[in-house]
């Protein structure tokens, strides 16, 4: 195998990290629709601003 | 195991986070690369002073968008940003229209700056002496961790942005104060303008390139359901953002055209990088290179932002299919639309050329623009001042709408000029569409439901 140079390492580097954070978000996709009902995925309605009543306390993506 | 017990509430929407910064970091973020690549074929039309003719006048159009834009969408806050208004206030084919309209504009504009991030990173290479660089492995990778920050949540991927925004905006100022513009020390703007060498044409044509001063700040509508407060963020937001794009553009022009001759900017690359080697200081060369870098990467997350609400929002009123209206229960984000675009915006990064990504993404704006006029002037007809709230209300109603229409005409014809072929292929796209939408697809659509704004009857309904 011929040597690599930096900018060649750099290039695979751009790949390895494309094909893990592309796999990261299909097997979370995967996940998140088998542990959730299609109902509770779909529920959200356009135009509703009462968070109050909406929001699942544990899951505010850090911003409570 | 279910994850049911972990929700402890029945319903998951998208997550109300944004302030008017974000607001202002979405639109002006997608916009600055124009400054710092693209606006210059203007001046390649038409000269120098063409493309500040251009620059005003698509300044003057954007100004009316953005106006019209905060009126509607204060009213309107919904994801989908101009596709929801037009659901609400045309009818269901303009919302399907105007939602595609969204969906390749973003998605081509995204296309596009991964495809430019990949070519500098490689440019740099190849400047580095690297032999056989190569741009696919960074225009991929672009996209897909622009989309996984989109994924794991707005306000994170809106911070991102509104840093990127601020420290490329900031390397506009401090070029614009470095080159000294109020003496004739470095810039040399009475030696290098010629007049118009085309002529009034040569203007004309100008207004394509135009366009990329400020392409794409209308995108701020889209966070309306992810802001804390529709009626006052999203036209703070707006307002403030085409103000910077104002100044940013015309900074951009001085310091440009009194550093290079016309016929170099006119197909220059990267035009404000090439100022700041112009200049000699090193520090200002890396400055603006970082904003070069940070801008491009600023417009393809907010594009990515922008595409995936619109996505999200048609398939949550059955426009395409249902599953792409969920929500991820946990990071809060429509995770389906984010994810199926990404494919969508390799696929267009890596086979087709820049300049037709581009031109898509013009001609789909322009498109979104000729509707926004008509809009305004039936919103305004139906629901008049005073029948319902309305978080901002846009002075001079109907001019605007009209100089909207007008200008819209006018980059029509600089557009068919250029890329006629494109412009009647695109048309042809959207008929099509338009036939399926109407023949196949809207028999889906769940019609009472998608109406949702508490609004009494319109006039003369």
């Amino acid at each position: 195998m011929e040597n690599l140079n930096n900018f060649q390492l750099l290039e695979y580097a751009a790949w390895g990290i494309s094909a893990v954070l592309g796999l990261w978000m299909l097997f979370d996709m995967i996940r998140t629709n088998r542990a959730y009902t299609e109902n509770m995925l779909l529920s959200s309605k356009e135009g509703e601003i009462e968070d109050v009543l909406v929001i699942d306390p544990p899951h505010q993506g850090g911003h409570l | 195991m279910s994850q049911h017990t972990a929700v402890h509430g029945e319903k998951v929407s998208l997550l109300r986070v944004l302030g008017p910064g974000h607001v202002w970091a979405l639109g002006v973020g997608i916009v600055l690369v124009g400054e710092y690549m693209g606006w210059n074929f203007a001046v390649g039309k038409g000269g120098a002073l063409a493309a500040l003719i251009a620059c005003w006048t698509a300044g003057m159009l954007y100004t009316c968008v953005a106006m019209i834009d905060s009126e509607v969408t204060s009213t309107v806050a919904a994801a989908g940003g101009q596709y929801a208004q037009a659901k609400h206030i045309v009818g269901p084919l303009m919302a399907f229209n105007v939602g595609l309209f969204l969906v390749f504009a973003y998605t081509m504009l995204e296309a596009a700056n991964a495809i430019t991030l990949g070519y500098l990173v490689q440019t740099v290479g190849s400047m580095a002496g690297f032999a056989e660089t190569h741009d696919k492995p960074f225009i991929v990778l672009t996209i897909i961790f622009l989309a996984f920050l989109n994924y794991r949540g707005v306000y994170a991927t809106l911070t991102f942005n509104l840093v990127l925004t601020a420290i490329a905006f900031a390397a506009i100022v401090v070029l614009f104060a470095a080159v000294r513009p109020w003496t004739d020390e470095v810039l040399k703007p009475h030696e290098l303008l010629n007049g118009l060498p085309y002529g009034w044409l040569g203007v004309l044509a100008a207004m394509h390139f135009g366009m990329w001063y400020y392409l794409g700040i209308e995108g701020t509508t889209q966070a309306a359901e992810e802001v804390r407060s529709p009626a006052r963020a999203l036209p703070l937001g707006t307002m403030s953002g085409i103000i910077t794009l104002l100044i940013a553009a015309t900074m951009t022009w001085y310091v440009c055209v009194g550093l290079m001759p016309w016929e170099y900017l006119g197909q220059a690359v990267t035009p404000l990088f090439d100022a700041a080697r112009l200049t000699g200081s090193t520090s200002l060369m890396v400055l603006l290179f970082v904003g070069t870098i940070f801008s491009t990467l600023a417009s393809a997350n907010g594009c990515i932002n922008d595409a995936s609400r619109a996505w999200f929002s048609m398939g949550r009123d059955r426009y395409l299919p249902q599953v792409f209206g969920a929500v991820h229960p946990k990071y809060r984000t429509p995770f389906r639309a984010i994810v199926f675009l990404v494919p969508v915006a390799v696929v267009f990064a890596y086979y087709a050329p820049l300049d037709q990504v581009i031109t898509f993404s013009i001609l789909s704006g322009l498109l979104e623009y000729t509707f926004m006029a008509f809009n305004v002037i039936m919103f305004r007809r139906m629901w008049p001042l005073g029948t319902i709230n309305r978080g901002y209300v846009h002075p001079f109603h109907p001019v605007p709408a009209i100089v909207l229409l007008l200008l819209c005409a006018t980059t029509y014809f600089a557009v068919f000029l250029g890329y006629g072929t494109q412009l009647v292929a695109m048309m042809v796209f959207y008929i099509i569409a338009s036939a399926w939408f109407a023949f196949h697809r809207y028999k889906f659509v769940k019609r009472g439901a998608q109406f949702t704004m508490p609004w009494p009857r319109p006039v003369g309904h």
